[in-house]
């Protein structure tokens, strides 16, 4: 009744192409972008306190959904498994760490984006074994990645600029006359900028995988031999899918790092991040930008969301909250992907076939 | 559908309006502990130990200055990320004052706590650094400081077979927590003449230091020093136990010389010996009264065998300190119901001497803690305790760190880490 597209006619190819091709969904993005910009910066979530919402619900979701972004770019859309998301992440902050502190009045936007190039041409080095490899090898290879990433935050000590912790550390840093970052910066100001950057991210991955790149990337992922025998170059099809999905993971870490957990040291880019990450894409759904949200948003919060609620509203003890929230997460894990293997996206797709015939069902 | 529907909302609405609910007259002292994960065998002692005194002082005196107090734990695993939501879930609750039981934790949240106006203490842990109070006036680590408590460590030795010409192993845990001291180790061997030989324990190698203790020996040092945590200790003292190196030559910081790292070994590991600041054992009143009131009628979590024993006596000093801080600024304001910035206060104007800690029911249990402006670590004086196979004893007086080595070095640190903070919060001291 409400979702349905009758009556909506295309006369042109343009149209037909758009990124939303129905009013419906063209509304309902609207209304999300209205939510996210205007109505929690107002009210924030009812009934939580605002710099809980802030901290440790929105910003990380935010954050961690650009992650899921650039992991599903390899995972889902060039289908390139990636173990390494934690210590990529890690490049980028450390990337950002470096840039910040070797040119302190460089813009704090401008050192975030670079640390994602960065983290890009360090992807692309390690995506190289991918031209030979494939599959569960390839796990191998990202996986050691990982570990001579972490490996090299700790004994590098250049790189966390000799730090007697061993961690590194954002301070305070202004852009047009805000402090934007660091210990001073207001929630609401890091909430603002790390939104925009989503949005801005996913409007260029959604154009990115419709267009000839990405296309390429599903033909690989798809049947490797046959898309070469049509013409697409597994090399660059390849190393360019981790280049852009390293991109995305160092913006995320370079984010994480300053305008969230404002320090970090290597523990925060683990293997065991990694496989967090790894579970966003795969409940949200292999090959979806929906998904990613979704599955961002389902992984961080409900373990935050059943803590919190647990200690408050009903009195119970942080640590037996902290073993149900992750019994809860993983019985949701295997539970979502027995009901539906496609992860989240696929819920929502169903959902949305339902809607149109709702409430009657011929 | 829509009743239903309606009442789904309505449920969650109660749900969360209660979340938000707050109580007023109460003096919220969060802990960040740590019951599950790696390292949950010393983390419920430390939690145990910190809560059960606050207990006590309800169930005894009615809290402090008359206001109950609510010692709230947050639950992290001992994962950094997981302390900093800890730490944003209480921005805006007042509270007084944050016990992050972690050096990762600490270093996070370190630069928020002059934003936010709550005092870090962490008591034994955190930034050496943190001692110089004119740089960080809101951090506080009394009793003493990593870098402290290394140079006695080394005085020990000195006075035990002499330091010259000597080498001496130094086995840590490589996170911050163990390079901390490792600068302190550097200015110190040449100085006093003996040489030093790193042997870093990657985290996931807790468990399995074999390779580690080839090292050590090929390469034969007089004494080796360990900064280890959770399961590397008891790991350590096996493999040192194995390869025959003597325990009575191999010393663990305050850290590393618990109940919960040697009770598995029993007599295996005797001789080890270990650096603390608290003593062990239940002979004292104020202990005795947490038994009393908290431990025996069942109110905590603890086990009747637990008071007593390193970490949970450990614990509870940190609770004492906090809870005199909390009395001294209600002496300070006037108020019964403080603030993190009245805490703080507190925290400086500190006065634990030896009759304070005897009024407290906890003569002799460790060194004066005497804070100043200035000062945020205190005297800093340890001593050693040994394990004869079934229980730690305390084997020396107090030992008084190298103040003349530390102090430069704690203020060229202290200048490192602001260096390159811009609008850090310093304060001046007469």
């Amino acid at each position: 009744m409400f979702y349905r597209e009758t009556g909506q006619f295309k006369s042109k190819y343009k149209e037909e192409l758009a990124a939303f091709p129905l009013a419906e969904d063209k509304v309902g993005i609207a209304i999300l972008l209205v939510i996210a910009y205007v109505f929690i910066p107002i009210f924030g979530i009812p009934g939580l306190s605002f710099e809980f919402t802030m901290g440790a619900i929105m910003i990380p979701v935010f954050i961690f959904t650009i992650t899921t972004l650039g992991l599903n770019i390899l995972l889902g859309f060039a289908g390139q498994i990636s173990l390494g998301t934690g210590a990529f992440m890690g490049v980028g902050a450390y990337s950002c760490y470096k840039i910040m502190t070797i040119f302190p009045d460089l813009n704090i936007i401008i050192c975030v984006i670079l640390s994602g190039l960065v983290t890009a041409i360090v992807g692309m080095i390690f995506g190289l074994p991918s031209l030979k490899i494939k599959g569960f090898y390839l796990i191998v290879a990202t996986l050691a990645a990982q570990f001579f990433l972490e490996w090299a935050f700790i004994r590098v000590a250049w790189l966390y600029n000799y730090n007697d912790s061993g961690g590194i550390e954002g301070t305070n840093k202004e852009m047009f006359g805000l402090i934007v970052s660091g210990p001073q910066s207001d929630a609401l100001t890091r909430y603002f900028i790390v939104l925009t950057l989503l949005v801005l991210l996913t409007w260029l991955a959604s154009n990115v995988i419709r267009g000839r790149i990405g296309r390429s990337w599903m033909m690989i992922r798809d049947m490797d031999i046959a898309a070469e025998l049509i013409g697409v170059r597994p090399l660059t099809a390849k190393l360019s899918a981790f280049a852009f999905s390293s991109f995305y993971i160092g913006i995320s870490g370079a984010l994480m790092v300053f305008f969230w957990l404002g320090a970090a040291e290597v523990e925060s880019f683990d293997v065991s991040h990694s496989f967090t990450y790894l579970f966003m894409v795969i409940i949200g759904g292999l090959g979806s930008i929906t998904g990613s949200y979704m599955g961002a948003a389902l992984v961080w919060v409900i373990p935050v969301l059943i803590k919190e609620i647990g200690k408050t509203a009903f009195g119970f003890d942080a640590f037996v909250m902290e073993n149900f929230s992750i019994i809860f997460l993983g019985v949701a894990i295997v539970v979502i992907l027995i009901v539906e293997p496609h992860g989240l996206a696929r819920l929502w797709q169903i959902t949305k076939q339902k809607l149109r015939l709702w409430p009657f069902p011929y | 559908m829509k009743k239903l529907l309606i009442g789904a909302v309505m449920a969650l609405g109660t749900v969360f309006s209660s979340v938000s609910l707050s109580f007023a007259d109460e003096l919220l002292v969060p802990t960040m502990s740590y019951r599950v994960g790696p390292y949950a065998a010393n983390g419920t002692m430390i939690a145990n130990g910190f809560t059960d005194y606050f207990m006590m002082l309800n169930e005894r005196d009615g809290g402090i200055g008359g206001v109950k107090v609510k010692a709230e734990e947050c639950e992290t695993g001992y994962k950094a990320q997981v302390g900093v939501e800890c730490y944003e879930s209480y921005r805006g609750k007042n509270a007084l004052v944050h016990t992050p039981n972690s050096t990762g934790i600490t270093l996070q949240i370190l630069q928020k706590a002059p934003e936010d106006e709550v005092p870090i203490l962490t008591m034994g842990y955190g930034l050496s650094a943190a001692a110089k109070g004119e740089t960080f006036p809101w951090a506080f680590n009394y009793p003493a400081s990593y870098w402290s408590q290394m140079t006695s460590i080394l005085s020990y030795i000195d006075s035990q077979t002499g330091l010259k010409g000597k080498k001496i192993g130094f086995l840590y845990l490589d996170v911050g927590y163990g390079r901390e001291p490792i600068p302190v180790l550097e200015e110190l061997g040449p100085k006093m003449g003996f040489e030093t030989l790193l042997v870093p324990v990657a985290g996931k190698e807790m468990q399995n230091q074999s390779s580690h203790w080839l090292t050590i020996r090929k390469e034969k040092p007089d004494w080796v020093i360990m900064w280890g945590w959770g399961a590397m200790n008891p790991t350590a003292i096996k493999e040192a136990a194995k390869t025959r190196f003597p325990l009575d030559r191999f010393i663990g910081n305050w850290w590393s010389g618990a109940h919960v790292d040697t009770e598995a070994l029993g007599s295996k590991a005797k001789g080890y010996l270990a650096s603390s600041f608290t003593t062990t054992g239940t002979d004292f009143p104020a202990i005795q009264d947490m038994i009393k009131y908290v431990v025996k009628p069942g109110k905590s979590k603890t086990e009747m065998g637990m008071p007593g024993k390193v970490l949970y006596n450990r614990a509870m000093f940190n609770a004492v300190i906090i809870a005199e801080a909390i009395t001294v600024a209600q002496k300070m304001t006037g108020k019964k119901n403080v603030t993190g910035a009245d805490v703080r206060l507190g925290l400086e104007n500190i006065k634990l001497d030896e009759a304070r800690l005897k009024e407290l029911g906890l003569e002799g249990f460790t060194a004066p803690v005497i804070g100043s402006c200035a000062d945020h670590e205190s005297g800093g004086s340890i001593f050693v305790q040994q394990w004869d196979g079934s229980d730690w004893k305390r084997i020396t007086g107090l030992i008084p760190p190298m103040t003349d080595v530390v102090q430069p070095l704690l203020t060229a640190a202290a200048e490192k880490y602001v260096s390159d903070k811009s609008g850090w919060t310093t304060q001046k001291c007469n």
